[in-house]
């Protein structure tokens, strides 16, 4: 794997959007080519060039490329958005849309990143050493594909909003979640290691939600069944199994009703 | 204006009967003229197909309806279309949207296309004004709009009554009110059922609390339609649209129109126009044993001149569902369970939005691809059938060169065909894979242009290439003599045209937007005798019912700047 250093010479006065920094689209390319890519801050286009300075080289396909960010980035959004495949370190906070519609690869942010990352992901491995704010893991607005596959970690604390119609994937989050969680999910796993307030799993017709912490308030909508031991994400525990959401349509499979799981640490 | 002379072009038009001659064609003041000056500019188009200016019959590209839909799905934007398009390019307007495309991308598509004039398919009266106001901002082509009718309270009772003089009366009150352009009915008595959570499925199922049936609405409307001798017929979307089995109900429909003719100053000649058949054509009894029933409908309709049909092709794409017929929308939503969103319009009509994918996964959305396409190839009549998708129900508009592409190639249609994930099972559904009818040029010139002007009452003005008539001409990359092995080139020539001529002005070329055109909203000023039980009625009706006053109803003139009137007098 090659590497290719990118630094943030230049912060944007308002907010960059540079969803050319992936390995798809720095794959091959000479250092000039990737000076030239287009980046937009407000209205204009800029050359990648005019922010970034750009040392090393990338491999010949995305797989062979990874890419290391320096300088403070928090003001750039879309870093990583669709990315196949490779690796891509930010040693800063970002902004909105980091890894948004991921499919493949590993991007790593040393620091916070703001609402609407990782949204509609379909695959690969995303970590959040800080903290993030809304919707993360959760579908574009008005659409109903919410997060697919890959896992995403945040080590920090998350808004609210995360998991919005989720159907695939793990979503973890190891601090605490703020109000709806895994709203219309329909698949996909979801693990709160802190606390979560409330409306958790409203309108969730499958899926799996687990809640290590305290929950500020329960959904109606959702019953207790039983005690279960459980081994989630390398933790054993007993947990206190509900089902729902009743207010929702449930389909069938093989006679019995698929209801989405919430999952209680006791 | 500018003059100019388009040389040793293969013209296709029907209206001049040229199938595909080297012709030359000579545009002045915003005409076709037998010939220009020497100064007119010379477009070199030797190896090129030569189309006046298509027409679509229906279309929902405009009004209330039409942006619910663009609200509730910021999705179809993300992505589809340009982000960033006006600020780039600063000659045209930044373009959005897939299946409801923004204003602007709607006038730029159909120009790229070749086509001058949609016809927006159901404007709900009281929101007339947003029709006219999105019709405002569409540039380049002309536009008209069809009120709907099929479930006003007013029709009904004047209906029921038997009264075709006072339901004329309200009618031609109400298209000069909307500056519509002809009679539109949606299901038929099911969307006011729809009101009480019920619905109208079969022609004769009575109307709760009004006592009159689909039968008598579309009869008296038959009725209405030929006394005030509109340009247009009245234009049908018949009960039980999307169930399978529906073909009974859609051949009952057919026979309502039997026997009467068409009386306008236009030459219409028929007297039903049944819109997005494709829906209508369904066999079976549920989902699994779905099939078409494209064979019964289409010996019907060929062997009956009083009727005309535009296709409803399916087109694969996640689209946008958007009809006033309310209890299709419910029942759609139960079935894909994705966003349903619903509008009552008062005294009117209603409407509902759904979004939906034709996957080719799924064997319904196969067969439904498969029976468009079967209506279209089995029409023995060019002149009746015309290509659209219901825009944007069944896909886009933008998808018609590849509907073009389909029904001018066997090869594509059996390589769709086996692409389907139950193709074996969609073969025996259909009948396609025994049809191997490619629609000519020619034939394609009459599904598009001709026929589709015949049927609006434009035949004078539009859809053809004849001295005298508008300056709508499409210049094509496809040499006729030279057909292209490759069909995917059939698709790419007719979505970009070399050149579009609108009104004898250049507003495409090579597929780029040069000029935002000479664009008109039409609509029909229908003269009937004034009844004043009418007039008294519609004034108690906006006393006690309407949210609005009488005297804020009308769409003034401010809304259609550039007004094209047709006026129409009625047989009295």
């Amino acid at each position: 794997m090659k590497t290719v250093t990118i630094n943030l010479r230049n912060p944007p006065a308002l907010y960059l959007e540079a969803d050319c920094i992936t390995p798809d689209s720095f794959a091959g390319k000479t250092k000039d080519e990737i000076a030239n890519l287009l980046v937009w801050e407000g209205r204009e286009s800029y050359k990648f060039a005019d922010y970034f300075d750009v040392s090393g080289d990338p491999g010949a396909t995305a797989e062979e490329t990874r890419i290391e960010v320096t300088g403070d980035c928090t003001k750039v959004k879309y870093i990583g958005a669709k990315m196949s495949a490779g690796e891509v370190v930010v040693n800063s906070s970002t902004d909105m849309y980091t890894g948004a519609w991921m499919r493949g690869g590993k991007l790593t942010i040393r620091g916070n990143v703001d609402s609407f990352s990782g949204l509609g992901m379909e695959g690969g491995e995303f970590t959040v050493e800080g903290n993030a704010q809304n919707y993360i893991g959760a579908s574009y607005r008005g659409d109903w594909r919410g997060m697919q596959g890959g896992v995403l970690r945040v080590k920090g604390n998350v808004g609210s909003d995360i998991g919005t119609f989720m159907n695939g994937g793990t979503l973890i989050v190891e601090g605490n979640a703020d109000v709806h969680i895994g709203t219309h999910a329909e698949g996909g796993t979801i693990i709160i290691k802190g606390d979560a307030n409330r409306r958790i799993g409203g309108q969730m017709v499958k899926g799996t939600i687990y809640v290590y912490g305290d929950i500020n308030y329960m959904m109606p909508g959702f019953q207790y069944t039983q005690d279960v031991e459980l081994e989630v994400d390398g933790d054993k525990a007993v947990f206190a199994e509900y089902i729902g959401d009743l207010g929702e349509r449930h389909s069938k499979s093989k006679g019995q009703i698929v209801y989405g799981k919430l999952y209680r640490k006791k | 204006m500018s003059e100019y002379l388009i040389k040793n072009g293969h013209v296709f038009d029907a209206v001049s009967g040229v199938k595909g001659d080297k012709t030359d064609i000579a545009i002045k003041d915003g005409k076709i003229v037998e010939k220009v000056s020497s100064k007119a500019k010379t477009i070199d188009a030797s190896g090129k197909t030569v189309m006046a200016g298509a027409l679509d019959v229906h279309a929902h590209v405009a009004g209330p309806k039409v942006n619910l839909g663009r609200w509730f799905r910021p999705e179809d934007k993300i992505y589809r279309g340009e982000m960033r398009g006006g600020i780039v390019k600063q000659t045209t307007r930044m373009e959005q949207g897939f299946s409801i495309p923004s204003v602007f991308r709607t006038g730029y598509c159909y120009a790229r296309m070749g086509y001058g004039f949609s016809m927006e398919a159901a404007m709900p009266p009281l929101y007339a004004r947003h029709v006219h106001e999105e019709i405002k901002d569409t540039p380049i082509i002309d536009e008209a709009a069809l009120p709907v009718f099929g479930n006003n309270w007013f029709v009904f009772e004047y209906l029921k009554e038997k009264d075709i003089e006072k339901c004329a009366a309200y009618t031609s009150w109400l298209m000069r009110m909307t500056k519509g352009y002809g009679i539109k009915i949606v299901n038929p008595g099911g969307t006011e059922a729809w009101g009480w959570g019920l619905n109208c499925l079969g022609i004769n199922d009575e109307v709760p609390y009004f006592d009159i049936t689909p039968a008598e609405i579309t009869k008296g409307l038959i009725e209405t339609n030929e006394y005030l001798g509109l340009p247009h017929s009245i234009h049908i979307h018949p009960n039980s649209l999307g169930d399978p089995g529906n073909a009974p109900v859609t051949l009952d429909t057919m026979k309502l129109a039997a026997g009467y003719k068409a009386k306008n100053t236009f030459g219409r000649e028929q007297v039903m126009h049944l819109t997005h058949l494709q829906f209508h054509s369904y066999g079976g009894t549920g989902w699994g044993d779905f099939c078409s029933a494209s064979k019964d409908i289409m010996n019907y309709v060929n062997a009956h001149p009083e009727l005309t049909f535009d296709t409803g092709n399916v087109t694969l794409d996640e689209t946008t569902t958007m009809t006033a017929d309310g209890p299709f929308e419910h029942h759609l939503s139960a079935l894909n369970h994705l966003k349903w969103c619903n509008v009552d319009v008062e005294l009117e009509t209603g409407s509902g939005v759904v979004p939906f994918i034709y996957s080719p996964n799924v064997f319904p959305c196969a067969v439904q691809w498969a029976v468009g396409l079967e209506l279209a190839l089995l029409a023995k009549d060019p002149m009746r059938v015309f290509v659209t998708t219901d825009h944007p129900n069944a896909g886009p508009f933008t998808r018609y060169p590849r509907v073009f592409k389909w029904l001018m190639s066997k090869k594509t249609r059996d390589a769709q065909m086996a692409a389907f994930k139950h193709s074996g099972k969609v073969g025996d559904a259909t009948i396609l894979n025994e049809l191997d009818r490619e629609i000519t040029l020619y034939e394609l010139s009459q599904m598009t242009r001709a026929g589709p002007a015949k049927c609006l009452g434009l035949a004078n003005m539009m859809g053809g290439l004849s001295v005298g008539m508008n300056a709508d001409v499409a210049i094509y990359n496809l040499d006729p003599t030279k057909m292209p092995a490759d069909p995917e080139e059939i698709e790419k020539a007719f979505q970009n045209s070399a050149y579009f001529f609108k009104n004898g002005e250049i507003v495409c070329q090579d597929g780029q937007i040069v000029s935002s055109g000479p664009k008109k909203t039409f609509w029909v000023d229908a003269k009937a005798p004034e009844n004043k039980q009418v007039t008294r009625d519609v004034r108690e009706k906006f006393l006690r019912y309407y949210t609005v006053t009488q005297a804020n109803y009308e769409v003034p003139d401010s809304y259609a700047p550039n007004p094209f009137v047709i006026e129409a007098k009625a047989n009295v």
